[in-house]
C-alpha cells in the first residue's frame, strides 16, 4: 500500500514515529572481552557472509595497533575495552514493573519533552502490553520506498540482501584503519542503517532512525552508510534520548556518505545521550567518526544539534572530491555540568569551485568544556576554492569554557577562506530585560539560546527543529543561578 | 496604585537612594526628573525588581500589595512595566517572537492559554500602527544594529502590546528626532486612561510639551527634593537644576 502525502503527515505527528526507539527484546548478550573470536562470534550472530568476518578481523588486527587518541581536549577515564559486552541482541524482560520504579528525573524530562505515558515506559523498560518491531519503525515505510527503488534498512540485513552495494562503498570513505574509533568499530559494529538512493530519484519522505542504548554496560557501535546515486536526494535524520544510567558507556559510531555527480545529502542529528548527573558521574562517551564524499556537483549538509554525552568526539566531515561540490556544516554543541565536547568538522576541498560553510555554535554552561576544532584543507588543484567559517560561543556563568581550534592549509593560491569567531555571554541584563517583560530566567535562557542557534536550527527539517529547542531548554535549565 | 516609602536601595555596598517618598494614583502622569547620577533609573530598575540592588529599608506597594518578596516577572505580570533608558539586544530573537513570548508568559502566570495567532496577528498590526512601525522592522532580530530612536519606539510598541498598568519610562526621549518623539507620546497619549499610570523619568522637559504629567517631582541624590504640578517643569528649564541642590544642602 502506497502512503499518500496526507496519511503521511499523520504518521509522522504522531509521536510513536518522533520516538521510534528500539522495543527490548529477549535477548543473549556476548560476555565482557574482546578478541578473535568475538569478532567471529558477532559475524555468525549477525549471519554474514565471509568476506565481511574477514573484513572485521582485518580492522581489529589494525586496530590492536593503534592506540587512542589524545589530542582532543577533553579528559575522561579510558574505556577498558575487556570489560565491555559487543553483542546483545535486544532484551524484552521488563526492567521495572511500573513507572514508580523508575527515576523520577528521568520521567520529568520526558514529561517535558511530550513523551506519552506509553512511549515513558517502553523507554525505561517498564513491561508494556505492545510489541514494537525491533529494527526501527521506519520499516513501515519500506514498501513506499521500495516503489521507488529506495533501500533503506538495517546495516545487517543491508550485507545479506545486497551485499555487492555494501561491499562497494563499505569503508570506501572511512577506511577500516582511519582512527582508533573507527577501526574498532569496523571490528565489532553491531547494527545501523543502510540506505540506498536510485539514480536520479528524490526520496519523497524524510528517512528517520532513532537509536538507544539498550543495556547498561554495553558499548554500541553502530555503521550508517547512505549512497546517492547520480543526480538522487536524500534528507536523513538521526536522533537519540537519554536513558538514565549510572556508568560510562563508549559509543563508536561511523557514518559514511557517498554523494554521487550531482546528488545530494542533508544529514541531520539530535543528540542526547545521558550526559553524566550534574555532579559529572556516568555518562555517555560518544566518539563518532562521520565522514561523506563528493562527487561532480554533489553536496553533503551536515547538521547536528548535540546537547547530551559525558565526552563527545566528532567531526562530520566533507570530502569535496568533485568539482562544483559543496559541503556545509551547522552544529549546535551544548555543554553543561561537567560535558566535556570536542567537535567540528574537516573540509576537504580537492575538486575545483568546490565551496564549503560551517557554522558551529557553542554553548558551554557549568563547569563544563566545549571546543570546536575545524580544519579546512584546499589542495593544490582545487582552483577557486571557497570557504566561510563562523564560530560563535556562548557562555554561562565563569566556570565554563569554550576553546575555538581553526586550522587552515591552503595550497592554491586562489583559494579565499574566510573565518569569523565570536564569544559573548549571557548577560544579566539580558536577562532582567526579559524577566521584566514577564520572561521567567529559565524561560529567557531558553529564548536567548535559541536566539543564538538560529541559523543552525533553520537547517534542521520543522519537526526535528520543535524537538532541538525543547531539547535545548531542557539541557540548559538551572545553568544559570 | 504605587506607593513608595522611606525607599533606601544599594547596589554593591553603595547607597543610591536615600529615602525616596512617592505616592501614584490610577490616571496620573508623574515626571520625574533631575540631573545625571541621581537615581532615577535606579529609583526604575528597584521598582521593576532588579536584584542587583538591595533595598535597604522602606517598602514598595503596588495595588495595595508589598513587592518586596516578587520577582521581576510577577511584577510584569501583575501590570508593571519598564521602558529602559538602554535596552539591550538579543541576536536572533525577533521582536515578534519576543513580544508573542512575553504576552503567552504573562497569560501562562494568569491561567490563561496562548493567545491565539490570529488575535496575536491583529494586536501587532494594530499597535504597529498606531506608532508608525513598519512590519519588516518586527522581524528583525531584538535592539540589534537598532538606532537609539528605533529602540526607544520599540519599547513603546512593547508597552502597547502588553497593556501594563504601572508604565515607567526611562528617558524614552533621549535620543528621539522630534517627528519621533511626537509619535512616541500621541501612543503614550492613547494608552493614558482613567485606570493606568505613567512615570515618565526625563531631564528635559522637551518631552512633557507633548505628554502633560499631573506631578513633577525633582530627584537630587537619591531623594525627591522638590514636588509640583507641570509649572515645576518650565521653572527646572528656566533655572537648572543647582537652585535645588543648594536647597536640598542647606
Ligand atoms: N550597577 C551599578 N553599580 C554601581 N553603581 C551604580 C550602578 N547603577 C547605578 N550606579 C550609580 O548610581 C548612581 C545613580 O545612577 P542612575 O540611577 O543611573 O542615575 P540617573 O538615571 O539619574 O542618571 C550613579 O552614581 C551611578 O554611577
Ligand atoms: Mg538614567
Amino acid at each position: 500500500m502506497a502512503y499518500t502525502e496526507e496519511e503521511l503527515k499523520k504518521e509522522l505527528e504522531t509521536k510513536e514515529y518522533e520516538y521510534g526507539f528500539y522495543t527490548d527484546i529477549e535477548s543473549d548478550t556476548f560476555p565482557p572481552g574482546l578478541n578473535e573470536e568475538v569478532v567471529i562470534a558477532i559475524s555468525k550472530k549477525k549471519e554474514e557472509p565471509e568476506w565481511m568476518t574477514l573484513w572485521r578481523l582485518e580492522a581489529f588486527k589494525y586496530w590492536k595497533e593503534m592506540k587512542e587518541p589524545e589530542w582532543a581536549n577533553v579528559h575522561y577515564e579510558k574505556p577498558d575495552f575487556q570489560a565491555i559486552s559487543y553483542y546483545s541482541a535486544p532484551n524484552s524482560k521488563p526492567k521495572y514493573d511500573s513507572l514508580d520504579d523508575v527515576d523520577p528525573e528521568l520521567l520529568d524530562t520526558f514529561k517535558r519533552l511530550g513523551i506519552s505515558v506509553d512511549e515513558q515506559k517502553k523507554l525505561t523498560g517498564v513491561a508494556v502490553d505492545i510489541v514494537m518491531d525491533s529494527v526501527s519503525v521506519a520499516t513501515s515505510f519500506k514498501k513506499t520506498l521500495g516503489e521507488k527503488g529506495i533501500i533503506f534498512c538495517s546495516i545487517s540485513e543491508a550485507i545479506r540482501e545486497h551485499p555487492e552495494l555494501v561491499k562497494k562503498y563499505i569503508g570506501s570513505v572511512v577506511p577500516k584503519r582511519d582512527n582508533f574509533y573507527a577501526a574498532l568499530n569496523s571490528a565489532v559494529f553491531s547494527d545501523g542503517s543502510f540506505c540506498y538512493i536510485p539514480k536520479g530519484v528524490r526520496c519523497p519522505m524524510e528517512l528517520s532512525t532513532y537509536f538507544r542504548i539498550n543495556q547498561a554496560g554495553t558499548g554500541q557501535f553502530e555503521r550508517t552508510l547512505v549512497i546517492a546515486e547520480e543526480g538522487s536526494y536524500v534528507s536523513y535524520l538521526e536522533g537519540c534520548t537519554a536513558p538514565s544510567r549510572d556508568e560510562n558507556q563508549l559509543h563508536a559510531a561511523v557514518v559514511e556518505l557517498i554523494a554521487l555527480d550531482d546528488a545530494e545529502i542533508k544529514y541531520s542529528t539530535v543528540q542526547n545521550w545521558f550526559p553524566g548527573n550534574k555532579e559529572g558521574k556516568g555518562g555517555v562517551y560518544n566518539f563518532v567518526t562521520k565522514r561523506g564524499i563528493c562527487e561532480k556537483n554533489a553536496k553533503i549538509s551536515w547538521t547536528q544539534v548535540e546537547t547530551g554525552s559525558a565526552v563527545t568526539w566528532k567531526y562530520p566531515s566533507c570530502i569535496l572530491k568533485g568539482d562544483n561540490s559543496i559541503g556545509e556544516f551547522y552544529s549546535i554543541a551544548v555543554t553543561n555540568n561537567f560535558q566535556q565536547a570536542d567537535t567540528g568538522t574537516k573540509m576537504v576541498h580537492l575538486g575545483k569551485n568546490t565551496r564549503s560553510t560551517i557554522i558551529s555554535k557553542g554553548i558551554s554552561a557549568g563547569k563544563s568544556q566545549n571546543s570546536y576544532r575545524g580544519l579546512v584543507q584546499i589542495n593544490s588543484r582545487a582552483d577557486n576554492a571557497r570557504n566561510f567559517s563562523q564560530c560563535d560561543s556562548l557562555l554561562m556563568g565563569n566556570e565554563c569554557g569554550a576553546h575555538t581550534f581553526p586550522y587552515i592549509e591552503a595550497k592554491n593560491p586562489t583559494a579565499m577562506i574566510e573565518h569569523e569567531a565570536t564569544t559573548s555571554k549571557i548577560g544579566e541584563d539580558q536577562i532582567f530585560y526579559c524577566n521584566q517583560r514577564g520572561i521567567d530566567t529559565e524561560k529567557a535562557i531558553a529564548l536567548i539560546v535559541n536566539g543564538f542557534s538560529k541559523e543552525v536550527l533553520n537547517k534542521l527539517p520543522m519537526e526535528f527543529a520543535v524537538e532541538a529547542q525543547k531539547l535545548l531548554e531542557i539541557s540548559l535549565e538551572g545553568s544559570v543561578g | 496604585m504605587l506607593k513608595i516609602k522611606n525607599l533606601h536601595a544599594s547596589v554593591e555596598g553603595k547607597k543610591i537612594l536615600k529615602g525616596v517618598n512617592l505616592e501614584v494614583n490610577a490616571g496620573e502622569v508623574h515626571a520625574i526628573m533631575g540631573p545625571n547620577g541621581s537615581g532615577k533609573s535606579t529609583l526604575a530598575s528597584v521598582i521593576a525588581g532588579k536584584e542587583e540592588f538591595e533595598v535597604t529599608q522602606g517598602s514598595i506597594e503596588f495595588e495595595g500589595e508589598d513587592l518586596d518578596e516578587t520577582s521581576p516577572e510577577e511584577r510584569a505580570h501583575k501590570g508593571v512595566f519598564l521602558s529602559f533608558q538602554y535596552p539591550v539586544e538579543i541576536p536572533g530573537v525577533s521582536v515578534t517572537n519576543f513580544m508573542k513570548t512575553a504576552i503567552n508568559e504573562s497569560r501562562k502566570a494568569k491561567g490563561l492559554e496562548d493567545m491565539p495567532a490570529k488575535e496575536m496577528l491583529k494586536l501587532i498590526r494594530e499597535k504597529s500602527e498606531m506608532l508608525d512601525i513598519d512590519r519588516k522592522f518586527l522581524s528583525r532580530s531584538l535592539n540589534e544594529g537598532f538606532s537609539g530612536g528605533e529602540k526607544k519606539r520599540n519599547e513603546i510598541f512593547q508597552m502597547a502590546m502588553l497593556e501594563p498598568k504601572l508604565s515607567i519610562l526611562d528617558e524614552t526621549d533621549s535620543g528621539l528626532d522630534i517627528d519621533a518623539l511626537r509619535i512616541v507620546a500621541n501612543g503614550v497619549n492613547k494608552l493614558r486612561s482613567a485606570d493606568k499610570a505613567t512615570i515618565l523619568i526625563t531631564h528635559y522637559q522637551r518631552l512633557l510639551e507633548y505628554i502633560i504629567p499631573d506631578f513633577v517631582h525633582v530627584i537630587h541624590d537619591g531623594k525627591i527634593v522638590k514636588s509640583g504640578g507641570k509649572e515645576l517643569a518650565l521653572e527646572l528649564e528656566e533655572k537648572g537644576y543647582d537652585w535645588l541642590k543648594q536647597e536640598a544642602t542647606v
